[in-house]
């Protein structure tokens, strides 16, 4: 990105600038520039789709490659932020789902006299309240899987939370007696699509003579969400808060001895990446109008660390790469496999199921073969330089080099020996 | 000078690890605006006893009151808000976050500003960062090492890896700042620097614990000194007396020289 300066070294005094404009101001005016090109294109990009005729499934997949995005940052904030290996992240993912789905849809009516007596027709509350109401129950999820995980690190976190993703998913799968909560394995249905004041985002709606469907209307609003969701992870990776995240990361005990409460802020890291899976879920919900367990198992939990991994953990835009690559490459091949293969073959050799999961693996590996921190990790500073030794000039033109008396501002004592 | 200045003051500390009496009634005063020194030999005691004060282990008895204020060191983060501020012997730092950032870390505990204030930037958010950033940038200065801000702290040399510790350990705003062998792995020349520097955070008026093996170091700088040997303090004194103590010179090179 932005962060390395061309020629000479850093300036060695003077203040040093706030990290988000570390830019001079002309190509900070470029950077404005280019992202505002950069978001018209995300605009038109569905309405081009459109109008070369190419048909609603590419829409469909950069919507569903923005609903990664979300995950992808929200479980950045657990792993990538404060270094906390989650392997079942996709838990908070169901969650949000099955909370908008059963506030959204006749199936709590159609199984509880009581909520049929309340809402004859089926629950159907605004997207105002289910959404704020996922948000917080993906959140409380979080929390409640953060506190028997606190002391546990590494490995052993990874495990336990890789167990409490499957047994959300085994809950889930087998909540459908003696009560029936989740409707087990046939998945609730008939979830109603989301309804924006007049706009109902399920139905094509011409504007200015333009056909715009209901998958460009979700990409629109998970466009909305994942911009959102990016706004508020780098706002607080520049924070009191990110910070804190960090050195929890980086060495709980230095962080503690810092006076950071590293319990609470573990559980708020824990707790802010659900909130972020439980809005990605209930937008999945309301998309597909239908959810079953099947939608959320480890594989899926797996590939979100993937997304993260492969990306470059911890720098919001290797992540959001990584997600889109890694949703959208997979899925191209679903399509592209057999003509390719046609074309350069003249015959099928793999099935695209198998193509795809083939070179889904070696692009793994030959990403942490050769780009062990990720595809586009966060900047490094101060790597490839030689750094001044005490006494010595080093590279630290014009400004005081570490000499052995101290510094500067700090006159050597008299007398020392 | 009377009692009003003493601003830590640790009584009758004892620890014990399985069959090791580790401390036993273990105690130190000490003063305002003093460099409080302890040493002794290896196995002593001195880490252990030091991180009962701040918090990392819990001690089997002890009184401990920080400015007249009693304080249980049951959470580390609690006894850094107390204001007892810590380095380590084998350097913790934050590796991969600047310099800067590092320092900042340290305002932490003096700082505020939550969820809410970081997501919608609100105006005592932003100030609070900029206060944040420019008391940092104030203390890497200070400590010497200012052009290293936008540096990885890993990247960093060993004595300047130590300067920033310290850094960090000076934004917490600190009323006693705890070293742990601040001197360890220096040569001759850091060590100088390392005293210049030590001896300007006292002219400021802080106050500081030093654990060191160095003991040239340890009499040259501090104001007082207490040896621990076997978890016991053996002596306790100005550094001139301690070093004629038969029971130290015994513990250091064995009874023939007492």
């Amino acid at each position: 990105m932005d962060r390395t300066p061309a020629a000479p070294v850093f300036p060695a005094t003077g203040p040093l600038p706030p990290p988000g404009c570390r830019l001079p101001f002309a190509s900070q005016r470029g950077v404005a520039a280019s992202s505002l090109a950069f978001a018209i294109l995300l605009i038109a990009l569905p309405l081009v789709i459109t109008g070369l005729d190419l048909g609603n499934f590419w829409i469909r997949l950069l919507a569903m490659a923005l609903l990664y995005v979300m995950l992808a940052l929200g479980l950045n904030i657990v792993v990538g932020m404060a270094g906390l290996l989650d392997l079942g992240y996709v838990a908070f993912y169901a969650v949000g789902a099955y909370g908008y789905a059963l506030l959204s849809s006749p199936h709590l009516s159609m199984n509880f006299d009581w909520i049929a007596n309340l809402a004859p027709a089926g629950v159907h509350l605004t997207i105002l309240i289910v959404l704020p109401f996922c948000l917080f129950l993906a959140a409380l999820f979080g929390v409640l899987l953060g506190i028997p995980v606190l002391k546990l690190r590494g490995d052993y976190l990874a495990i336990v939370t890789l167990g409490f993703g499957e047994i959300i998913r085994i809950f889930l799968l087998n909540l459908n007696s003696p009560v029936n909560l989740t409707n087990g394995p046939q998945g609730v249905g008939e979830i109603q699509p989301v309804q924006l004041g007049p706009l109902n985002l399920a139905r094509s709606v011409d504007v200015f003579g333009f056909t715009i469907s209901s998958v460009t209307w979700y990409y629109y609003l998970f466009l909305i969400f994942a911009a959102l969701i990016i706004v508020v992870c780098v706002r607080l990776q520049d924070s009191r808060i990110g910070r804190a995240w960090m050195a929890v990361r980086e060495d709980e005990i230095a962080a503690k001895a810092m006076g950071i409460n590293t319990r609470n802020m573990k559980l708020l890291a824990f707790g802010m990446g659900a909130s972020f899976g439980g809005i990605s879920g209930a937008m999945f919900a309301a998309f597909q109008g239908f959810i079953s367990p099947e939608s959320f198992v480890l594989h899926e939990s797996i590939v979100i660390v993937a997304m993260v991994v492969l990306g470059g953990m911890g720098h919001i835009p290797g992540v959001i790469l990584g997600a889109v690559l890694l949703y959208a490459i997979p899925e191209a091949l679903r399509i592209w496999a057999k003509p390719a293969q046609e074309m350069l073959f003249g015959h099928e050799y793999i099935a695209p199921e198998a193509l795809r999961m083939l070179l889904f693996g070696l692009a793994l590996v030959l990403i942490m073969l050769f780009r062990p921190r990720g595809l586009w990790p966060a900047p490094q500073h101060g790597e490839k330089r030689v750094l001044p030794t005490a006494g010595g000039s080093g590279n630290a033109p014009g400004g005081p080099a570490v000499t052995a008396a101290g510094t500067a501002a700090l006159p050597p004592a008299a007398g020392q020996t | 000078m009377s009692d009003d200045d003493i601003i830590l003051s640790v009584r009758g500390v004892s620890k014990r690890f399985g069959g090791l009496q580790a401390l036993s009634d273990v105690g130190i005063q000490i003063r305002r605006g003093q460099i409080y020194g302890l040493i002794g030999p290896n196995g002593a005691g001195k880490t252990t006893f030091f991180n009962v004060i701040t918090g990392l282990y819990t001690p089997d008895a002890g009184e401990f009151s920080l400015e007249g204020q009693p304080y249980e060191p049951t959470a580390v983060h609690k006894v850094a808000e107390a204001g007892i501020a810590r380095t380590f012997q084998n350097i913790r730092l934050f590796g991969e976050m600047t310099a800067l950032e590092n320092v900042m870390v340290g305002r932490h505990v003096r700082t505020h500003s939550g969820l809410f204030g970081a997501v919608f930037k609100t105006r005592a958010e932003r100030d609070e960062e900029a206060a944040i950033r420019s008391r940092a940038e104030e203390l890497l200065d200070y400590v010497g090492i200012s052009q290293f801000g936008r540096y990885q702290a890993r990247t960093l040399s060993y004595g300047d890896q130590r300067r920033l510790e310290i850094a960090r350990a000076l934004a917490t705003d600190p009323k006693v700042l705890a070293l742990d062998e601040p001197a360890a792995g220096m040569n001759a020349t850091e060590k100088v620097a390392l005293r210049g520097l030590l001896e300007a955070i006292r002219r400021d008026g802080r106050t500081i614990l030093l654990i060191e093996h160095d003991v040239k170091l340890v009499m040259g700088l501090c104001n007082r000194v207490t040896v621990l040997d076997y978890g016991k303090q053996i002596a306790e004194g100005l550094p001139a007396d301690v070093q004629r103590n038969p029971a130290v010179i015994e513990a250091y090179l064995g009874a023939a020289h007492a």
